[in-house]
């Protein structure tokens, strides 16, 4: 079974939209939303509505820091994040606002741990992005396979019985094998506001059978979305990011 | 992870198991069958268990990682993997012949010899780079050769391959790898230079051509890192005929800074197979090793090594490319030949270790015996061409070392030039078109029959005509590579 993993989608809908017509082309039959569903982006409404309808259609979908922010106003992100929260917050209903507070920390299926950002703490949104942090992850749970989101950055980590790391960044379109001998944590890109330096909308796709993960990049309407939160008046650092990816 | 020990009989996943045929400390080699393969199979089952080196498992692991992507002559064909949680394998073709390993009772071998092991050898490790995997552990016992000829390079477990997790970086303190061969870098916990491979092969044809390795045999690492401020001793210490572009070819690969190495081994393979056109530097008149104060030096007051950000093999064979220009010295006409040596020129300027390898093609007639070496004034035909290709790329003004002239003889032009670049693993190919004529019209088309069939770019080379469309067959002009004998 394919599994398409998207993380970090952040209201971006023309993203969203890019990456799930590129998995459904590519034979993905379920998927696993790693996320941060708002924040930033100018789509935030439909971003849940669509998520919604993937999960009643079967797909897992965990809670990220800037869902968590919508109704908990303790979570506190730099200003201009913070604005674009309180700008989702007067966007959305009552449904959404359940919808995503009502969202689990992290879910285990069958050896494959989701959860938005470190596995041992998951609410306290540590980033994974060296090593150690990954080490940390990685002694909070015995799945053979996590993935997680939240640095925007893609990155495979990898540890042994003996708890020796390795770490790897991931060559887009490459499939890695993920060996049942280490227990590995794979940390995807950011759907919808990508910060590694490719503009390119990024997903996963994990094959259950071979064990393989292959990372994905997507064209989508840059142009578009960035219209969209030039238009909602949010930051304009927010539409310019996007067309550098950083 | 104890497993009860294999027997002959034993079936895993439909394969087998025949004969042990290799018994080693971190695997054992099985041959094996399968109703529906036809081919002889190999099973690699590594040795798991208590007390056993954690580096078999990785190397496993990596091992089961590389050779399902790898693919071509120079590798074993891979047929199947085994779940590593139940019972890990990997079975791939098996290969007849030997490795290299006999062949150390044969020390010193002839240096032509040596020079053609070397460039099969390198040929492979050119092809092996271009598909992302540097080999690390290139020694005699590796490497196998196929009935028509190709080096076949085995165990992929010290391997990297550069667009999947390197599972052995951090894995260890100490590097693994073959201690007379490692490279200097290697030593140092540096995985990701193709050049390394390089530098074990010149181990490797330093001791085929000396019958001694140049940095011993000891396995302690403090004596293995000698290797990084004293320089071995020149082969002609050692052999008083050793010829001079051995010893160049030999000594380059054994640099200590990678990049004073071939940039590519497709270059490194270039030399080997055109060793009468090798530019000498003072390395190959060496006959002793530094100074002791230059190794001291060198030694307490070694230069900085930054840590090289690892480059993609692409990136680095882009810059290296071999180019070959087909010149055509009879029938084209002065401008075609200009604009072939300009767009040669531009190839060559941003890329300071290109090279470029002009070739012509005396074309020979059907019948070999009618063909004579001698000109109707008694020059030699061959050499002629030598002058004139040289003459042809003065203007140029290229390094020695960067060019090469070569006279192809052969009865199909087309066929001399694609046989060529496939031997030398050409990036790309200059050729100059031919303008209509009836001669082409007649005998087709040689830069058609290249750009079609060639496995690398070939630019096709034609002068700018102001009067476009084409000119009528009979007033045109320019030529096409190799010369025109009517057949008989």
């Amino acid at each position: 079974m394919l599994i398409a993993l998207l993380a970090d989608i952040h209201a971006n809908r023309q993203a969203f939209t890019a990456c799930l017509d590129d998995a459904k082309a590519r034979g993905a039959e379920r998927h696993v939303l790693l996320g941060d569903f708002v924040g930033y982006g100018a789509d935030p409404v439909w971003c849940i509505d669509k998520a919604t309808e993937l999960v009643a259609g079967g797909a897992i979908a965990v809670m990220g820091n800037h869902d968590a922010a919508v109704s908990d106003p303790a979570i506190r992100m730099n200003e201009e994040a913070q604005e674009a929260i309180e700008w989702t917050r007067g966007k959305l209903g009552q449904a959404e606002r359940r919808w995503l507070a009502e969202l689990p920390m992290e879910h285990s299926d069958e050896g494959r741990l989701y959860v938005h950002a470190d596995a041992s703490q998951p609410d306290n949104w540590i980033y994974v992005l060296t090593v150690e942090e990954a080490a940390r992850s990685l002694r909070a749970t015995q799945a053979p396979v996590t993935f997680c989101g939240h640095t925007h950055k893609p990155a495979i980590f990898s540890t042994t019985a003996a708890a020796k790391m390795t770490a790897f960044s991931p060559v887009t379109e490459i499939a890695v094998p993920l060996h049942g001998l280490r227990r590995w944590l794979c940390v995807l890109g950011s759907v919808g506001q990508p910060r590694d330096g490719n503009p390119r909308a990024c997903y996963g796709l994990f094959d259950t059978e071979k064990k393989e993960i292959i990372y994905i990049r997507v064209l989508y309407d840059i142009e578009a979305a960035a219209a969209a939160i030039r238009a909602a008046r949010l930051p304009d650092f927010f539409a310019e990011r996007l067309f550098i990816g950083r | 992870m104890a497993k009860p020990t294999l027997q002959r009989g034993d079936v895993l996943d439909g394969f087998v198991l025949e004969d042990l045929i290799h018994k080693g400390g971190m695997a054992r080699l099985w041959s094996v069958t399968k109703p529906g393969i036809d081919v002889p199979m190999l099973m690699k089952v590594p040795v798991l268990g208590e007390g056993q080196d954690p580096a078999a498992i990785v190397s496993f692991e990596m091992e089961q990682m590389i050779m399902p992507r790898l693919s071509g002559p120079h590798v074993p064909r891979f047929i199947a993997a085994g779940d590593f949680a139940l019972h890990p394998f990997i079975v791939m073709e098996r290969l007849p012949g030997r490795s290299l390993l006999p062949r150390l009772s044969d020390l010193p071998m002839p240096y032509e010899e040596v020079a053609d092991i070397g460039w099969k050898i390198a040929t492979a490790l050119d092809d092996l780079h271009r598909q992302h995997v540097i080999h690390l552990d290139i020694k005699p016992s590796n490497i196998l050769f196929r009935e028509s000829g190709e080096a076949v390079l085995l165990d992929f477990g010290l391997s990297h391959h550069q667009q999947l997790p390197d599972l052995m970086q951090e894995e260890f303190r100490l590097p693994y790898g073959t201690a007379p061969y490692m490279a200097p870098e290697q030593l140092l916990g540096v995985r990701t230079d193709p050049r390394s491979d390089q530098f074990a092969l010149g181990v490797l044809l330093y001791f085929f051509s000396t019958g001694e390795r140049p940095f011993g045999e000891s396995e302690r690492l403090n004596t293995m890192k000698k290797r990084l401020w004293q320089d071995p001793k020149p082969p002609r210490s050692l052999r008083k005929d050793y010829p001079l572009w051995l010893q160049e070819i030999v000594l380059r690969c054994l640099e200590v800074e990678p990049a004073w190495r071939y940039p590519t081994a497709a270059q490194l393979a270039f030399d080997l197979s055109n060793y009468d056109q090798i530019r000498l530097t003072a390395r190959s008149e060496r006959t002793s090793t530094d100074s002791f104060w230059t190794r001291v030096k060198r030694r307490f007051n070694p230069p900085e090594r930054k840590a090289a950000a690892p480059q993609s093999v692409y990136r680095r064979l882009a810059a290296a490319p071999i180019v070959a220009v087909a010149v055509d010295l009879s029938e084209a006409s002065k401008e075609t030949n200009d604009s072939l040596r300009e767009a040669a020129g531009r190839a060559l300027a941003q890329l300071p270790s290109a090279r470029l390898a002009c070739l012509n093609v005396l074309k020979m007639s059907y019948i070999a015996t009618r063909d004579t070496t001698l000109d109707d004034e008694g020059h030699n035909k061959h050499v002629n061409r030598l002058v004139q290709l040289q003459d042809w790329a003065q203007p140029l003004k290229l390094k020695e070392g960067q060019i090469t002239f070569h006279v192809l003889e052969a009865t199909d032009p087309a066929s001399a030039i694609l046989d060529y670049a496939e031997q030398n693993k050409v990036d790309q190919i200059l050729l100059g078109a031919r303008a209509n004529s009836l001669r082409r019209s007649l005998l087709g088309s040689v830069s058609a029959k290249v750009a079609g069939e060639a496995g690398c770019t070939v630019t096709v080379v034609r002068v700018r005509r102001e009067d476009a469309p084409a000119k009528p067959e009979h007033t045109a002009s320019g030529g096409e590579v190799g010369e025109s004998v009517a057949a008989p």
